[in-house]
């Protein structure tokens, strides 16, 4: 059900989750999460679809803010939904006049109680998100440098303003090329003196991998573009041979090593929802994006 | 395996645990567990990344088909049964390694194909030798198939010119022997040919979440522990109930029955974790070290005619549907002695559980399908209130529900609203399903994983299998030499004894 209140208060809101909870038929909510999105109306459509999406996995409490007209007076419109796309409740809160400016007073009222807070900017990367009166409420903050107008400067200010919980969906887009990565390197190989990661120029998941794979192996790893989609190629050189595995079509890598057939796997590229999964499944920081992150404003941004 | 491969940081909790590059061979792929479970929780692990590229699945069967009709029968079996939506990208990738060997286990000739099946796997796939054999087929073949895999080479493989040995594993499934000298001679015929270390014994019930939640329910959290012994628990209850009959598993089950089909290995593993020290680590070694401990210190009652209980479904109603008593079931002798459902007490002699009751039951053509591990806690020695105030007060109880509706409950005493002071037990719930919908992996992937990596933690030693034919063999001979299972309506809760084997003690089974 939608309920939809008009110059409203954080009191009446939780009146009204409450007693939509109730009519329901729930009994104690079983929400793992508050996710608080920091967005604007144009993109609030998108998402709030991939939060409820990935809230089929974690139900969560999910607030979005969006703020509108700072000109007008001050005003709170919260739109309810509850029971509909995703297991948890969500409230849209829409901030006018200077209330905007103090967004956080009208959000730290609805978190829920006894469970983490993670704040997720879709759109935009704030300057140091720590920082934010947005990000101070939340143990974990997503920001997506991919969305920013120049990934590589915001990946340079998210590196400098790094606090621990932080945490960035380029990074997350990673995963599973680090993965298979890693699979590959289980097998026995020689040293690592160099390699190539090849991707759409200015992707900010391949920026990510250069520098982790850089700071692993301690040899610098170039980013070098290509004409995408997304990351295509991981190569080293090792001391035994090279060992590259390539992904021309972001929907199958192929894996060639010195004196073995080319093996090939599914390594899809992700959605939305997927990668917020991945993110809400551990809350606590994440050092090793916090290395990737140094050792790319020590190599990353001078290297173009 | 590199020693130490630096792009796995144990911080780095993002990358998965991957298989290395290896081949399975699935033995009895057209049975019912090879298509609803195995198929689909391979291409499950597919789609989530977790097979090496290059990974290989080869089907033997005594059928006339060729890899395609095979590959075939593995898609239908993955769009109907997997977990995971289906993806083409991932499903082209899987049947490009999708074999299929025709052959009879006696057949030197299949045998010697399916070495050369996986050998041409290996240089055009590179699965680098690593061979698992999943022996999803009963155990009277298996001397067959083992000493088949030892003839064609396929058992062990030569050292490579790196220094490097691939391995070969073979997975086995219950039941392991029908008593404790049948488990022996089971276990001899497969060590003689692989090594105790690559024989992964499956207890699917140990790849279930709530199973392994129980670990870190008991030895992650403060709150339990003090009060998880003698001092504070009453008595212990396992169950698992089946609302279905034997179906087709007449062969199967008639001569086998309910304690050795379930108690004997699903019970006692959820016994041992239950009442178990805590591991020194979570490494195979420690966790098997702590349930063998605990297994032999089990106890079956000094008299078992008042200890134990049995039963055969008689014809009645399950569930709204008149179905057939066991006797009047296809394949069963009508005066077959064969139980369908069994109960047991037994005692743990050790300084943590002196004296508690362990009472375990299963059965089939019960109300509802329903497997839990209750501890039932003692009253509270002093009750400050009156009477009629706590008329409606049980005892506190824990219990971890492993399957359906998987979570834990605590059921506690509270006070009722109003001016009296009246107190009544409510609960209080964690059920899996809210707290992380659909993130739980079926018991089958998990456990394929592990095999895939050689990670033996939660499959049982033949050790642990011996314990438990320990206990139940004398319970077995006891019901051979003396009476006759009692018969109780489907549809019901059970035979009248096992409701006099908890009365006589005081107690009262959990409704099912």
């Amino acid at each position: 059900m939608t309920i939809d209140l008009t110059d409203t208060t954080t009191g009446a809101i939780n009146d009204a989750l409450r007693q939509a909870r109730l009519r329901l038929g729930g009994v104690a909510s079983g929400m793992v999460l508050t996710l608080v999105i920091v967005t604007n109306e144009g993109e609030q459509y998108d998402a709030v679809r991939a939060a409820s999406a990935a809230g089929r996995q974690h139900p969560c409490r999910i607030l979005v803010v969006i703020i509108r007209r700072p000109e007008q007076r001050s005003r709170l419109d919260a739109e309810i939904r509850v029971g509909e796309t995703s297991p948890g409740e969500t409230v849209l809160l829409r901030m006018y006049g200077p209330l905007g400016q103090h967004a956080d007073s009208v959000v730290a009222p609805l978190l829920l109680p006894d469970t983490p807070v993670v704040t997720w900017w879709p759109d935009t990367v704030p300057p140091i998100p720590a920082q934010d009166p947005m990000g101070a409420l939340a143990q974990r903050r997503i920001t997506d440098a991919a969305a920013a107008n120049s990934p590589r400067d915001a990946l340079t200010s998210l590196a400098t303003g790094y606090h621990p919980g932080d945490t960035d969906l380029a990074w997350t887009r990673a995963t599973p090329w680090r993965a298979l990565l890693a699979a590959t390197m289980d097998q026995p190989s020689g040293d690592v003196i160099g390699g190539t990661v090849s991707a759409e120029a200015g992707n900010p998941t391949a920026e990510l991998i250069a520098a982790w794979l850089s700071h692993v192996y301690g040899v610098e790893i170039a980013c070098e573009p290509s004409s995408g989609p997304g990351v295509t190629e991981v190569s080293f050189i090792t001391s035994d041979g090279d060992t590259v595995i390539t992904r021309p079509d972001g929907r199958v890598a192929h894996l060639r090593r010195p004196g073995q057939p080319e093996r090939r796997v599914a390594l899809h590229r992700r959605e939305t929802p997927e990668l917020l999964e991945e993110e809400l499944r551990r809350l606590d920081p994440d050092d090793v994006y916090a290395e990737t992150l140094a050792r790319f404003l020590k190599t990353g941004p001078a290297s173009q | 395996m590199n020693a130490v491969n630096p792009l796995r940081d144990p911080r780095d909790r993002r990358i998965p645990r991957v298989a290395g590059p290896c081949v399975l061979v699935l033995f009895g792929v057209t049975g019912d567990l090879s298509r609803k479970k195995l198929m689909p929780a391979v291409y499950d692990l597919a789609n989530r990344g977790l097979l090496p590229p290059g990974f290989s699945l080869v089907g033997f069967a005594r059928r006339d088909w060729a890899d395609e009709d095979f590959a075939k029968v593995t898609h239908d079996a993955v769009k109907e049964h997997a977990r995971t939506p289906f993806n083409d990208t991932v499903w082209q990738q899987l049947s490009e390694g999708i074999r299929f060997v025709p052959g009879e286990f006696a057949d030197d000739a299949a045998f010697d194909r399916l070495a050369e099946t996986v050998a041409q796997l290996d240089t055009e796939r590179g699965t680098g030798g690593n061979y698992a054999f999943y022996l999803s087929v009963p155990p009277k073949f298996f001397p067959d198939v083992v000493a088949q895999l030892k003839r064609s080479g396929l058992s062990s493989a030569p050292e490579g010119p790196d220094g490097h040995r691939p391995w070969r594993r073979v997975v086995i499934e219950k039941p392991f022997g029908h008593d404790l000298a049948s488990a022996r001679e089971l276990n001899e015929i497969v060590n003689s040919v692989f090594g105790s270390d690559s024989v992964f014994r499956i207890d699917h019930y140990l790849g279930k979440e709530t199973v392994q939640n129980i670990l870190a329910l008991r030895f992650a959290n403060t709150l339990y522990e003090p009060i998880w012994n003698r001092s504070y628990v009453d008595h212990v209850q396992i169950t698992m109930a089946e609302d279905i009959g034997i179906g087709g598993r007449a062969g199967y089950y008639d001569g086998i029955g309910a304690a050795r089909d379930v108690i004997q290995n699903h019970l006692m593993q959820l016994l041992a974790l239950t009442a178990m020290e805590e591991p020194v680590s979570f490494d195979a070694a420690s966790l098997r070290a702590e349930k063998e401990k605990i297994l032999s210190a089990v106890r079956i009652p000094e008299d078992l005619a008042t200890g134990t209980a049995r039963g055969q479904y008689a014809a009645g109603w399950q569930g709204g549907i008149e179905v057939p008593g066991f006797l009047e079931e296809a394949g069963i002798a009508p005066d077959s002695h064969t139980e369908t459902y069994a109960a047991l007490k037994l005692g743990v002699d050790t300084r943590r559980w002196a004296g508690v009751p362990f009472y375990l039951r299963t059965g089939k053509r019960l109300p509802r399908r329903m497997t839990e591990i209750a501890l039932i806690f003692q009253r509270a020695p002093h009750l400050p209130f009156s009477a009629t105030d706590t008329k409606e007060l049980g005892h506190n109880a824990m219990v971890i529900r492993v399957q359906p509706d998987e979570g834990v409950t605590v059921r506690f005493g509270s006070k009722v609203p109003g001016s009296a002071m009246e107190v009544r037990d409510v609960n209080m719930d964690f059920a899996y399903g809210e707290s992380f919908t659909e993130n739980s992996p079926e018991a089958y992937e998990r456990l394929l994983l592990d095999v895939l990596i050689g990670d033996p933690p939660l499959f049982p030693r033949h050790q642990e299998v011996e314990l438990s034919w320990e206990v139940l063999d004398p319970v077995e001979e006891f019901w051979a030499e003396h009476g006759k299972p009692e018969q109780y309506p489907a549809g019901s809760t059970g035979p009248a004894s096992a409701d006099a084997l908890l009365a006589r003690d005081g107690r009262a089974w959990r409704r099912l």
